[in-house]
């Protein structure tokens, strides 16, 4: 169990680590290179974290991401048509969970 | 304004609460099969904090991983959270005493919540970002723990509900859609994730699409800033 522990530590360190380490390395100033990157970077990453949850999608076997399709529209959909994310977040989960509970 | 400031935080943070606990409930159960209780799911979800780590974790405290293994592993699952803090450089500069909290609650979904830079009115910055982290971490914390104590004793099927994670994240993208003019940075991030996800294959996708997408960007500097 102590061998554990020290795994765990490990885990926590290293997480810590590295979520605070731009900000002590960019402490004093930041480079214009990376506060231009921390800029354009947030869009491109939710957009890498859209493709990151959608990667265990079959498309050419059942049910060939068409829940997914479907769930992802309507979220699509209603952020444009009411832009509030609450309802476009819990209006698409629960379309995708009738979908994978009933129909697929 | 501190009421408002605990009422926006919250409303911005339930979207997370379905993903977290749900998420969190799975961690739980994987944890105790594996031979570690409540107790243990506790300090890791406190802890560590970063959903995908403690699922590997799992794996690596059950196999008897050394060490160095399980260093180099951390890194390589949670090297994106790099990009998230220099991202936040600018919208956390200000945030004083809350701040190592905030970076050390810098999760993917908290993240999500907050990489716009923008706070409600009439809340006060600082503290509702603060607790906005704080409410993400109290819901992974409360699903972790739920998981082990509770296993697979549900009362209804939640098969799908994983898909609140997703659902946010797409919810955040057409946000940032709709609020910006400048769409070449979210193309880059979906179609390089993309081509190296069909090159790399769903195992090791994630590092070589930060790096694509760094490179891309990098490369489109001249024409981003004279686009701003």
């Amino acid at each position: 169990m102590m061998r554990s522990a020290i795994l765990v530590a490990v885990m926590s360190v290293v997480t810590i680590l590295l979520r605070f380490l731009p900000f002590i390395v960019f402490r004093k100033k930041t480079p214009k290179y990376i506060a231009y990157l921390g800029k354009v970077l947030p869009p491109a990453i939710i957009g890498m974290l859209v493709v990151f949850c959608l990667k265990d999608i079959t498309p050419l076997a059942h049910p060939f991401g068409i829940p997914e399709l479907i769930a992802a529209a309507c979220v699509v959909g209603l952020q444009i048509w009411k832009r509030n994310a609450l309802v476009s977040i819990l209006a698409g989960t629960a379309v995708y969970m009738a979908l994978v509970q009933l129909v697929f | 304004m501190k009421m408002q400031t605990v009422k926006q935080a919250f409303i911005r943070s339930v979207p997370v609460m379905a993903g977290y606990i749900v998420l969190g409930v799975g961690f739980g159960i994987l944890l105790r099969d594996a031979g570690y209780g409540a107790l243990w799911s506790a300090a890791m979800s406190v802890f560590i904090f970063a959903g995908s780590m403690q699922y590997v974790g799992v794996g690596l405290l059950a196999g008897g991983a050394s060490v160095f293994t399980v260093a180099v592993t951390t890194v390589m699952v949670n090297a994106r959270h790099l990009f998230y803090s220099i991202s936040m450089i600018e919208p956390y500069k200000n945030a004083g005493k809350y701040k190592p909290y905030m970076i050390f609650a810098l999760t993917d979904e908290t993240y999500s919540l907050l990489c716009d830079g923008k706070t409600p009115e009439g809340v006060e910055p600082e503290l509702y970002r603060f607790l906005v982290s704080l409410f993400n971490h109290s819901y992974w914390i409360a699903g972790c723990v739920i998981g082990s104590l509770l296993g697979e004793v549900l009362p209804f099927s939640t098969a799908g509900i994983e898909f609140s994670m997703t659902a946010l994240f797409i919810a955040s993208f057409t946000e940032q859609w709709l609020t910006s003019k400048d769409h070449i940075p979210a193309l880059v991030g979906l179609l390089g994730t993309f081509i190296s996800l069909l090159a790399f294959g769903r195992e090791h996708f994630l590092i070589p699409a930060m790096l694509l997408i760094t490179v891309a960007l990098t490369l489109l500097r001249g024409r981003e800033e004279a686009a701003v």
